[in-house]
């Protein structure tokens, strides 16, 4: 994710801090909730972590169509936009 | 700084300390209150986290129906606080006794007293034992709500298990809202699944203070397929809600009639729990309204709500609710702790059912925050395809448990 994100508060340009810029984008956060993060986790649902942003984007999106099968996946794929779900790839991309 | 700049601009108070100090205060360690504990330690590990909870391990309510029917143990539930404390947290074993919001303090019956510079209440919900004549805690020993996992979990279980054969096992629902909408009916099924195979004379009655509940259509359907001769439902309007008990005759009174249980399971009105009261943070309907921005209380400066105890408008009462609550709290602290300002969330509620232990169905729903509540994304989430082939509720199923060892390793491994 880019360090140099930039926020628009009341007409004023500000740059997050450090520790801002680490910092899921919406949505994102959320996943963890049944992909796992850590090495120990046992269920089949598979990891996002250090996959390409592009593997991810395509899943995301053919969830979203319905052309990939799912279980919840393409219901929640439908709550997010393309630069939603673009974001959130490339923050998993750029995880370790 | 250009960000105290944009603070300012933005109608914010002007941060108080310099980035990266701090103390965040959080009290309750279940989903929602380790979730925000850890998140906001591995966001910024300058700041100072302090975990107040009282029980040393704390005991799953998701899978805890597992346990009822013996499918399950009760340790697979339990989890510990040490991999939490080796992450610099520092976790204390005890009771807060007072809060003090004007002076940004908490009082513990240990007599220590923590500052803080944003205070996380996480208190889950609470029995009210006011809402149902007849029901309290002397009750509860003779039927169990096991809406709090834990003794209460293996007493329900050790009654169904001494049951005679032909016993009727009922079940109470309270009026929403209430911790895990579809909790009661993976619970009756489950118990009907026990009964159909170990005392098939016997049979289940959920007796309901609503007409409508979460993922209906699909446990209706399973139920006529799985559980036809073993579970009833009786709906508000069929006289379903119970209006009193009386523990020393097992008996469940509707209002058009009485009922009397070899097994009663009352699941009694609910609301946040005690330290949402102690902070000031719950309103009158028992419940606390928050910003679905930063999770700050809407009563009280500086103190965040997550999890089972805020209306958070169409987010159901759950612990993946809860967990991703508690991400964009602990987000949005970290934010204004450093004097920016938060950024606006999306959320995503799945929650899984078990109608039988290889038959799962699921609801999600995608959130974000529009005129101050948070709400469900227009044309996202719903529930599992009815008529679905049995392989994917099997797969649901296997997914439901995943869930729960991603969720508990994320919080508490």
């Amino acid at each position: 994710m880019s360090r140099t994100r930039v926020l628009v508060v009341a007409g004023l340009l500000l740059t997050p801090g450090a520790a801002a810029s680490a910092e899921p984008p919406p949505g994102a956060a959320s996943c963890s909730g049944c992909h796992p993060v850590g090495a120990n986790a046992n269920t089949p649902v598979p990891r996002l972590l250090g996959r390409g942003a592009g593997e991810l984007t395509a899943a995301m999106e053919a969830f979203k169509s319905g052309q990939k099968p799912s279980t919840v996946m393409g219901r929640i794929a439908k709550g997010f936009t393309a630069p939603e779900i673009a974001a959130i790839a490339e923050w998993y991309a750029a995880q370790h | 700084m250009l960000a105290a700049m944009g603070a300012t601009a933005a109608g914010l108070p002007l941060p108080a300390l310099a980035q990266g100090t701090g103390r965040v205060l959080v009290l309750g360690g279940g989903f929602a209150g380790a979730t925000v504990a850890r998140t906001v330690k591995a966001a910024e590990p300058r700041l100072k986290v302090s975990l107040v909870e009282p029980n040393p391990t704390f005991t799953a309510c998701p899978m805890s129906n597992l346990v009822i029917g013996g499918w399950r143990e009760l340790s697979a539930q339990q989890f510990g606080y040490e991999r939490i404390r080796a992450s610099d947290i520092e976790v204390a074993f005890a009771t807060a006794t007072a809060v003090d919001a004007d002076a940004r303090r908490v009082k513990l019956d240990s007599g220590a007293t923590l500052a803080y510079d944003r205070l996380v209440v996480a208190p889950g919900v609470e029995i009210n034992w006011q809402g149902l004549p007849g029901y309290d805690e002397a009750a509860a020993e003779i039927m169990p709500h096991a809406w709090k996992a834990g003794a209460q979990t293996l007493l329900l279980r050790r009654q169904l298990e001494a049951m005679e054969d032909g016993g009727l096992v009922v079940i109470s629902v309270p009026a929403n809202p209430f911790r895990c909408p579809p909790g009661p009916y993976e619970r009756a099924s489950l118990i009907a699944n026990y009964l159909k195979a170990r005392k098939p004379k016997s049979k289940v009655i959920i007796l309901d203070a609503k007409d409508a509940f979460s993922k209906q259509r699909l446990f209706q359907e399973a139920w006529r397929q799985l559980y036809p001769e073993h579970l009833e439902w009786v709906a508000l309007s069929n006289g379903g809600k119970v209006t009193s008990v009386e523990p020393g005759q097992l008996r469940l009174t509707t209002e058009f009639q009485e009922y009397r249980a070899a097994v009663a399971n009352v699941i009694p009105p609910q609301r946040a729990g005690r330290l949402a009261e102690l902070a000031g943070v719950a309103d009158q309907t028992g419940w606390c309204p928050i910003d679905p921005v930063t999770f700050e209380s809407r009563r009280v400066p500086y103190v965040h709500v997550v999890g089972d105890a805020t209306i958070a408008g169409g987010m159901p009462k759950s612990a993946f609710s809860a967990n991703a609550q508690a991400k964009v709290c602990a987000a949005a602290i970290v934010r204004l702790l450093a004097g920016e300002a938060p950024a606006r969330p999306k959320l995503i509620n799945t929650c899984y059912s078990l109608v039988a232990p290889d038959y799962g169905i699921s609801v999600a729903g995608v959130y974000e925050p529009v005129n101050g509540v948070l709400s469900e994304v227009a044309g996202a989430g719903g529930v599992s395809p009815a008529a679905a082939p049995r392989a994917e509720r099997a797969a649901e199923a296997a997914y439901a448990e995943g869930w729960f060892n991603t969720i508990t390793a994320e919080v508490f491994g």
